[in-house]
């Protein structure tokens, strides 16, 4: 057989080894479904009513907020997941067995490729369950199965893009506390773009940072393809800083799996 | 020291490793022949696991060339992989998997034929003695059970070479009987082993050869028997109830070494009953009270506390 099928088996035996942990221990994948749900559930019904009463050019309260921040959440359900991959890939790291691995005759890459199939396995199931508890507190699309798919599509393309990156933050961080912390602004940065606030409502510096950061151009697309909002120039924004995240995640991630492991 | 690639089990010829400015390894040479034990002794952060960890492709030397199972460490570390199975220090077990789940993800990644794949799994659960908890998460097992689950997965790929870094240490007494056992089971098959450890005992019972490792630099190597020579004769070692008896002694036997501390006398003899009768005489005529008395022929303890010098403490000293 080839060394492609041989490294191909490889992570499909490390994907298969991931997703048992997942489900040995779904304290993990509740808690990282949950988070998205709770700040949905807190935005829609607390601060609901008064901020759809803002929105500029909708005359809306609690149901037109909810349509406004689910692209956002469901974002956030990307990022949320993300997180948990930079956790899983450090308290793995600090098992002996990642050394067993290191010593045998296996594709290297195998053992991160495993996380990140198995993260962007986690991410279809934390997106879905948003998506359906979004639908169930009213959230409609009027969007075909094209753009559904688009839509999905987007934010498939930044989970593998975040995967990638948090493996790396999993494998810089020393310890599994640090893995923890170090990703936390992922799940921050929706609320400093366009995922709760339209971002001409900040002031000037905040604005720009919002407009110009990664997360405003997939959220917008994300809106864009479900609502039916003016796309613009986001999509192909949204493609290329994923990209960008994606390579520097990869590079930087296989990078420091290969280097010799501390003592 | 010139490297061929004729015996398949370990060449180390130069080898050197420094982290920083601390030099771990200062130039090593070593020939582990096929089918054979090799243990590698030598007090704390004398460079054992760096070694180990080195010969295993974990991490790179710095300088020197090595051998293992026939292949390049340097050029070929693939192919070295392919040839060893290790089982280092800290147990290396997925803990959230069962004893027979870590043993397919092992047969899986040595893309064992799925014909084989029950069968080899069904006998090492048997052959280590943990049919039983099979089915259990490896995080409950005891540390016996964990030790033993780690060395069936070293096992899974029929490696030619296995380095075993202290794959008795934290075991009871029993336990490592029982690892002995399969280590000695293992060499019958024509395996090599490559192992560390804390216990001069296992070197003994173990090793073909014995290497001692101090300050990076090999200090001795040979057989068990061969190193015991390198220390001068057994000795008797006297005990005293107080101090004075044992200044008298000292005083009266020219050669013996005190040690104040324990209130005992070290003697050197040569283990005769001529010169027990001597040695006790002279005890008589000066008429010093001995509490007891033991008689010990040397061993590697000995040849250790020679080697590396007694100032540092030896990893074999029993913890109480």
């Amino acid at each position: 057989m080839s060394t492609m099928t041989y490294a191909a088996q490889d992570c499909a035996t490390m994907l298969r080894r991931n997703l048992r942990h997942m489900l040995r221990y779904p304290s993990m994948t509740l808690m990282l479904v949950g988070q998205p749900i709770v700040f949905m559930l807190l935005f829609v019904f607390v601060f609901g009513g008064t901020m759809g009463a803002g929105l500029t050019g909708v005359a809306g309260g609690r149901a037109e907020y909810l349509t406004y921040i689910t692209p956002g959440i469901l974002l956030m359900a990307v990022a949320s997941v993300s997180l948990g991959t930079a956790i899983s890939v450090a308290m793995d790291m600090t098992e002996g067995i990642i050394a067993r691995f290191r010593t045998m005759a296996i594709a290297r890459v195998s053992v991160l490729t495993g996380h990140v199939v198995g993260a962007l396995i986690q991410t279809v199931i934390a997106v879905a369950v948003v998506l359906a508890v979004a639908v169930l507190l009213g959230f409609r699309s009027d969007a075909g199965p094209a753009g559904w798919l688009a839509a999905v599509a987007v934010l498939g393309m930044l989970a593998f893009a975040l995967t990638w990156f948090t493996v790396a933050l999993g494998l810089v961080s020393k310890s599994v506390e640090t893995a923890s912390n170090l990703p936390m602004f992922l799940v921050l940065l929706p609320f400093l773009g366009s995922g709760f606030v339209p971002t001409e409502s900040m002031p000037t510096g905040l604005r720009w940072f919002a407009e110009y950061q990664p997360f405003t151009p997939v959220i917008e697309t994300v809106r864009a393809l479900l609502l039916g909002t003016p796309i613009g120039n986001n999509a192909f924004l949204a493609v290329a800083w994923c990209t960008v995240i994606a390579m520097t995640g990869y590079v930087w991630a296989k990078r420091l799996y290969n280097r010799d492991p501390a003592r | 020291m010139a490297i061929t690639g004729l015996q398949a089990g370990i060449t180390v010829a130069g080898l050197r490793k420094a982290f920083g400015t601390n030099v771990v390894l200062d130039g090593v040479d070593l020939d582990v022949p096929k089918g054979t034990v090799f243990a590698l002794l030598g007090p704390n952060g004398a460079g054992k696991t760096t070694m180990v960890q080195i010969l295993s492709t974990l991490i790179r030397a710095d300088g020197g060339q090595a051998l293992v199972a026939g292949h390049d460490l340097t050029s070929d570390p693939d192919a070295v992989r392919g040839a060893i199975g290790v089982t280092g220090q800290f147990s290396a077990v997925d803990n959230l998997l069962t004893g027979e789940e870590n043993l397919r993800l092992m047969a899986d990644l040595h893309h064992v034929p799925s014909a084989d794949r029950q069968r080899s799994i069904r006998d090492l659960l048997h052959r280590f003695d943990l049919s039983d908890v099979a089915g259990k998460a490896a995080a409950t097992y005891s540390g016996g059970m964990r030790r033993r689950l780690d060395l069936a997965m070293t096992l899974v790929g029929e490696p030619q070479v296995i380095f075993l870094d202290e794959p008795t240490t934290g075991l009871d007494p029993r336990s490592r009987r029982t690892m002995w056992q399969i280590i000695r089971d293992l060499v019958a098959d024509g395996v090599t082993i490559f192992l560390t450890t804390q216990y001069l005992e296992e070197a003994d019972a173990l090793a073909d050869r014995i290497a001692v490792l101090d300050h990076g630099r090999l200090v001795a190597q040979g057989t068990a028997d061969e190193l015991k020579q390198l220390v001068p004769g057994g000795h008797v070692r006297l005990r005293f109830a107080d101090a004075a008896g044992l200044a008298t002694a000292t005083e009266a036997l020219a050669d013996a070494s005190p040690d104040r501390e324990a209130m005992t006398l070290q003697v050197p003899t040569d283990g005769s009953v001529e010169s027990l009768r001597l040695l006790l005489d002279r005890l008589d005529a000066n008429a010093v009270d001995v509490q007891t008395l033991s008689m010990h022929t040397p061993d590697l303890d000995d040849v250790f506390l020679t080697l590396t010098g007694s100032s540092t403490e030896p990893e074999g000293a029993p913890t109480p």
